[in-house]
């Protein structure tokens, strides 16, 4: 495992891709900082701005990249190894990389302007999209053999998450708006992680108070120990069991 | 040394693989003879475990190979079309192998490095190499490792006259080393004073499997190209 992870992170490395997300996620966090003089201020809109670079880059670089391994995969494939092996030293070495840009990227700027929990919280959350998303894109790239399918599939399920999924719920809301459905939201808020990370760090900044009733109810269940807990459970899910069908589906393929 | 038993497989709607068994002894040169698309590399693809059969069992050295990986560092693979990774180069590619393989505590072989002048381009990136160097890097791949089976998909495709006799030289010289050896080829003059025994597939079916020299002394022709030929002209009567 470690070898077949050492080449896959030289790889990436040597890849430029990373460097220069590296180097946005920095202008961008810097840049933002230093408009708005309330780091507090800074930090919402950097929410907004993490919540949707972080995951597309990381689901479309991630696609691109195992499709472009292709013949490392098919050369591997054919010696004594493990499969599984393989394709997680792939998921690995990805998820390795995005993350420690993410860390230089957004973290070191976040620490300097706004080191307190809610800062934290937001680093944590980023690599948490940063792992989610990586895994989803192996499963997207897993299922089609077609470059163009799965990127496409993969950018299909980027929109989902950021925009569809809101606007379903958005609309469910106002379909049903006559019934209690503040539990029902805390349901929902599970079937998206990047919902489930906005939570998190929106409770930390305490303005949970503008949300309403709803945030009130999100407060009283995402802020508890139990809720933490159960939100961590739920995006360590949102990891493993995309990654676990796609190991799946690679064990099964005819290369 | 490797057996497998009714092995089945379909891509879509055709059966590139039906009811296949195959018996294949250590010490024998096998030639996998048939038609473009008559279940050659399929056949070869599921013993490496790159294709995985619908349906049947196969067993390397009495293990069951969907369970147990390790068996592949005993074979040697030459692929029909071999794709590495393009920004590597030869020696990157050579090294890496080397490392993932170090666990065979066995001798690297680089004859075939050094015979085709791989060594002197070692610094070339994969993506700038012709059909014909690639083909050589394959072929030096699957002979480094000193593997007990090796397994080669048309070696000679692509190569200039000088290097598949180097090639045809070093194949005699591990057949005497006693290595179990299958070849599929459409070239059936430079697998005559090589092969030991004919595994002709058609259509994804065994048409028959058979010592060369029984083979000859059936049909009475001298070269295996003909004597394949009458077979299967008889066979069709």
């Amino acid at each position: 495992m470690k070898k077949i992870l050492k080449y896959v992170i030289v790889d990436i490395v040597q890849n430029k891709i990373v460097l220069i997300y590296t180097l946005l996620l920095l202008v961008v966090c810097l840049s933002v900082f230093n408009l708005e003089n309330n780091p507090a201020k800074g930090l919402l809109s950097l929410l907004n701005i993490i919540l949707i670079i972080v995951p597309l880059i990381c689901i479309i670089f991630s696609t691109i990249y195992v499709y472009n391994s292709a013949e490392f995969i098919e050369l591997l494939v054919s010696q004594p190894l493990k499969r599984s092996t393989l394709w997680l030293s792939i998921f690995s070495g990805l998820s390795a990389s995005l993350s420690f840009a993410f860390l230089i990227g957004a973290g070191i700027p976040i620490l300097l302007y706004h080191a307190d929990a809610t800062g934290l919280t937001m680093i944590i959350m980023g690599l948490f999209l940063t792992v989610v998303f990586v895994s989803i894109a192996i499963l997207a790239a897993s299922y089609t053999r077609d470059k163009a399918k799965g990127i496409g599939l993969s950018i299909m399920l980027w929109l989902y998450f950021s925009l569809i999924f809101d606007a379903l719920v958005l609309f469910f809301l106002f379909q049903f708006q006559d019934y209690p459905l503040e539990k029902a939201m805390v349901f929902l808020s599970f079937l998206n992680p990047i919902d489930l990370s906005r939570i998190q760090i929106l409770l930390q900044m305490d303005i949970s108070a503008l949300m309403g009733y709803t945030g009130a109810i999100f407060r009283e269940f995402f802020g508890t120990t139990t809720g933490i807990i159960l939100s961590f459970t739920g995006l360590l899910t949102w990891i493993i069991f995309p990654l676990i069908i796609s190991l799946k589906k690679f064990n099964g393929k005819d290369l | 040394m490797i057996v497998a038993k009714n092995i089945t497989k379909q891509f879509g709607k055709l059966k590139a693989l039906d009811n296949v068994s195959v018996n294949f002894q250590r010490g024998e040169c096998i030639a996998l003879l048939g038609p473009n698309g008559s279940g050659k590399t399929t056949l070869i693809k599921s013993l490496l475990g790159m294709v995985v059969p619908d349906g049947g069992t196969i067993h390397f050295d009495g293990k069951l190979i969907t369970k147990e990986w390790m068996y592949r560092s005993n074979i040697g693979y030459m692929p029909q079309i071999g794709r590495y990774p393009e920004n590597m180069t030869i020696k990157q590619v050579i090294d890496m192998m080397k490392d993932i393989r170090k666990e065979s505590n066995k001798e690297h072989d680089e004859d075939l490095v050094n015979s085709f002048g791989l060594h002197k381009i070692m610094h070339k990136k994969m993506r700038t190499l012709s059909g014909g160097t690639t083909q050589k890097v394959s072929a030096s791949l699957a002979f480094l490792f000193n593997a007990d089976v090796l397994i080669l998909d048309e070696p000679t495709a692509g190569l200039d006259p000088l290097s598949s006799e180097l090639l045809k030289q070093k194949i005699t010289r591990e057949k005497q080393n006693g290595k179990l050896i299958l070849i599929t080829s459409h070239v059936l003059s430079e697998l005559d004073d090589l092969v030991t025994e004919v595994f002709y597939m058609q259509e994804g079916k065994l048409s028959f499997h058979k010592k060369l020299s029984a083979l000859k002394e059936e049909t009475g022709e001298r070269k295996l190209s003909k004597a394949i030929a009458k077979i299967l002209s008889t066979q069709e009567a």
